[in-house]
């Protein structure tokens, strides 16, 4: 059994704050800035950025956002959830490949121990 | 910050704290600290034991390579913010600027050891094709790089992953030399709690 690691159970923590606690924007849309998907302009635009091109993003796109009628308290909480998002997918994904190559490596320690 | 209530939007208490810090640091309080008393329950409270964790709890990496796996990260992301900040902390723990700037200049000749020059390697991967698969792994472990050193190197990367995003979409003021100097300091008396 792998003993579960203190950040791994911190990181959960964060991720659960922010998707399914209390906030000014709805869980829903907390949910799909998070995952980059199913977002209409001009939230998608500046989601998008935050997740794949955060030096991309612009006064404009923000203020894009703000006509469109999100409060600024609404911004906050979806460009928090898009960045932990994004960070979220390539922290589990590493720790995917991690998992798969401790596999391997016990497999073969294990079969240089027992030779056929 | 491109949000108004981000440069504003504080009570009473917390916009006092923020005129001590600048009295005793004379330096304004950083955007990143601002950030993370921004209605602090939603984000920073368990960001900051997040972070504090990866930065400064337990690990066989030094507090130094932590700040260098931050500062290389933030030069992937160039995210000039959080490379100032982070150079600025990793070149105090270690004492040694030089070898900091080599390694954000060019890892594959800069003077470290290979362990921490194979996990760098790996983070800057992850952080640029937003993925890493078992080969890069397996290339990390047989540098000599345990699993619990991976584990840590990325929770690293994690908490710089979002920072960065959050210091360019929000606008992080960059400040100059004397200002990172003195939020490097604080950084290792402090660190992110």
């Amino acid at each position: 059994m792998v003993i579960e690691d203190k950040k791994r159970t911190a990181h959960r923590a964060v991720v659960i704050r922010v998707l399914e606690g209390d906030g000014r924007a709805a869980r829903a849309a907390r949910r799909a800035a998070f995952e980059n998907a199913g977002l209409g302009e001009p939230l998608r635009t500046l989601i998008d950025k935050v997740a794949r091109q955060p030096t991309r993003v612009t006064d404009e796109d923000i203020a894009a956002v703000l006509a469109s009628g999100e409060s600024e308290d609404q911004i906050f909480e979806l460009v928090v959830c898009a960045a932990i998002g994004a960070a979220t997918r390539q922290y589990e994904t590493a720790l995917h490949a991690l998992e798969e190559a401790m596999i391997g490596k016990k497999r073969s320690e294990h079969a240089s121990e027992n030779p056929q | 910050m491109r949000l108004k209530t981000l440069n504003n939007g504080y009570d009473f208490g917390t916009k006092v704290l923020f005129a001590f810090i600048h009295l005793v640091s004379r330096q304004p309080i950083p955007d990143a600290a601002r950030l993370v008393f921004y209605r602090p329950d939603f984000y920073g409270t368990p960001m900051k034991v997040f972070t504090h964790l990866a930065m400064r709890g337990p690990s066989a990496w030094s507090i130094g390579d932590r700040e260098l796996m931050a500062a290389f990260v933030s030069k992937m992301n160039a995210c000039a913010f959080c490379i100032g900040a982070h150079t600025a902390t990793a070149a105090m723990a270690y004492q040694d600027e030089a070898k900091v700037q080599a390694v954000l200049s060019d890892l594959e000749t800069a003077p470290i050891e290979e362990p921490l020059r194979a996990t760098l390697r790996l983070l800057g991967k992850l952080t640029h094709e937003h993925a890493v698969n078992v080969d890069d792994m397996r290339a990390v472990l047989s540098a000599g790089v345990s699993r619990e050193q991976i584990e840590d190197a990325l929770s690293v990367c994690f908490a710089f992953n979002t920072t960065d995003r959050l210091a360019d979409a929000f606008g992080f003021f960059v400040p100059g030399h004397k200002g990172f100097e003195a939020g490097a300091k604080f950084l290792l008396q402090r660190g992110y709690q």
